[in-house]
């Protein structure tokens, strides 16, 4: 079984986003790229069942500029086997990132499509959702386990109540959560290993799919901050705050 | 214009994103719509009807629509926008809307747009990137516009509508999904993304016993509801459900109670909206402390009993 895991370059997480002096957009230069962390959970996951022998091959795919050749690797030293990029420098919103997995799907055959369940730059939590419908395949996103049974998938999902659990047939696309699994570190000599997998660029052009932006974002502003509190003393004196200044008890 | 909202329910009742929803779809300014498709839906069909602002309810009744699985439900959807001319779709920003309308979207080749907070104009919406350290101003030309709404930014649309009904033959079951087993938790307290108080416990608490024993008391005297940071969660104090965040839930109530949290950025974006924060931590210079308003300083194993007994005496 192929697994496909595709893979975003984004800010990393520790990294405290600044809005562009013109609002264009968020300053993305001289900061500190990375894998986005979801999609770091499902290249685990992926080669987790490459290590059980139920997958026999984890190709990482990656959508954008020459740079994210960079966060393939990252993939490639956790345990892919290869790499495809998508090279193009335009801008990609979800629904052009779903044609463009679905076109690099159709030439790869995968039977299980794991992404991570939203980047965490855009926050927009679609790709993998959008990806499933063009396929007309099953979907089951929030995943915190994941069985694979022969031709089937029991997938356990974190919902707003709790938990729930689907099976789906394969082909499927799965959506990795936070607690899926912990990723492992890529050790120095993975690192160096990862250099000499195959990494296949292709141009977005080649795949034939429409990519053009369909949403256009303008104004980028900083939400107002909130003004600073005050450090109370004592137990009594939160009460007699809450109580008679915020008067929200 | 003509507005759809889909429901999330459970056959009986309306969850309570959809009345946020509804009143997201309202300010399109047009007809207002609410699918509700499941199975023996008689009681949620009625319930959406008697929301303020709803026009007509549209119900699709059958076997496999009623485990709300995604793959039979973004197909209806679809072909009902196509079919009736929907110029707009909405569903709840809740797992449920989240797992839907990206799809739905694909299904008509349209771009979604999720986590609306606020509606300008049809197609002109403003919403959270970066775990809400930034708002961006989006706009869309597509046809059909789809979208999710961040509960927190609209209201609850209000009882006291009167809508038509109107029964939807069924599309046939796509076979895709099958709903295994829910393991939903239970619990008299409100739930926590409504809640007027919540109460949240971080890694501080230590263990999932002790989370009980100091959180339970608090919510209980302020009858709020209960939420936790990610590493609460990840460290298996307490079940996936109670997590507030920029993955978790998004919450916005009247008080936040942030007990031994620290304040990662990530958990700031699902409560920072909230109108009073208090927060109680050992740590000074906890970065919660830059956005709560009333900061205490100490052992919360102290401290918060101490508030229990406190908030006894009137």
């Amino acid at each position: 079984m192929k697994i496909l895991v595709p893979v975003k370059r984004v800010v990393d997480y520790n990294v405290k986003v600044r809005v562009k002096s013109d609002h264009s957009g968020v300053e993305l230069s001289g900061v500190k790229m990375a894998i986005n962390p979801f999609d770091e959970i499902s290249v685990e996951e992926a080669v987790r069942l490459k290590e059980a022998g139920i997958a026999s091959e984890v190709i990482a795919v990656s959508c954008g500029a020459a740079v994210c050749q960079e966060t393939l690797r990252t993939a490639l030293a956790m345990g892919a086997d290869r790499a495809i990029l998508v090279e193009t420098s335009a801008e990609l919103q979800p629904l052009a990132v779903g044609k463009l997995l679905k076109a690099v799907a159709e030439r790869e055959q995968p039977q299980l499509v794991i992404c991570g369940k939203q980047a965490i730059d855009d926050d927009a939590n679609q790709t993998g959702q959008i990806l499933a419908a063009l396929m007309g395949w099953g979907q089951a996103t929030f995943a915190s386990k994941l069985l694979v049974d022969k031709g089937t998938i029991r997938v356990t999902r974190e919902v707003d109540g709790g938990l729930e659990t689907l099976e789906l047939p394969l082909p499927a696309v799965v959506t990795s959560d936070l607690r899926l699994n912990e990723p492992r570190y890529a050790t120095l000599p993975n690192i160096m290993k990862a250099k000499k997998k195959p990494l296949d660029v292709i141009p977005a052009a080649d795949l034939g799919v429409d990519i053009a932006p369909r949403l256009r974002h303008l104004q980028h502003a900083e939400p107002p901050a909130r003004k600073a509190g005050v450090k109370v003393a004592d137990v009594a004196e939160l009460i007699e705050k809450l109580r008679h200044d915020a008067k929200v008890i | 214009m003509k507005v759809l909202v889909i429901a999330e329910h459970d056959n009986h009742k309306l969850a309570a994103a959809t009345l946020n929803a509804i009143s997201a779809a309202q300010q399109f300014g047009g007809e207002v719509q609410v699918l509700v498709a499941g199975c023996d839906c008689a009681a949620a069909v009625s319930e959406a009807g008697a929301v303020q602002g709803v026009a007509q309810v549209l119900s699709a009744n059958a076997a496999h629509y009623r485990d709300q699985l995604v793959e039979n439900l973004a197909a209806l959807a679809a072909g009902l926008v196509r079919d009736e001319g929907f110029n707009a779709v909405l569903a709840g920003g809740s797992s449920f809307g989240k797992n839907l309308a990206p799809r739905l979207a694909a299904l008509l080749d349209v771009a979604p747009v999720s986590d609306v907070v606020s509606i300008a104009a049809p197609g002109r919406y403003v919403r959270p990137i970066y775990a809400g350290n930034v708002m961006v101003s989006v706009e869309s030309d597509e046809p059909m516009q789809v979208l999710t709404v961040r509960t927190t930014a609209f209201e609850a649309a209000a009882a006291g509508g009167n809508a038509t009904l109107r029964e939807l033959s069924p599309r046939e079951d796509l076979g895709v999904s099958r709903l295994v087993g829910r393991e939903l938790s239970k619990s008299e307290r409100p739930e926590l993304t409504a809640a007027r108080i919540v109460v949240s416990g971080g890694r501080g608490l230590s263990s999932g016993e002790k989370y009980r024993e100091v959180m339970e008391p608090l919510a209980d005297r302020l009858g709020a509801a209960l939420g936790a940071s990610r590493a609460a969660v990840d460290a298996g104090f307490v079940p996936n459900d109670y997590q507030v965040g920029q993955t978790g839930k998004i919450v916005a109530p009247d008080l936040y109670v942030a007990v031994g949290i620290s304040g990662a950025i990530q958990h700031l974006a699902g409560m920072k909206d909230s109108k009073v924060i208090v927060a109680i931590n050992k740590d000074p210079d906890a970065p919660i402390f830059q956005v709560s308003d009333y900061g205490l300083v100490g052992d919360l194993f102290e401290m918060v009993p101490e508030l229990v007994a406190g908030l006894a005496v009137q």
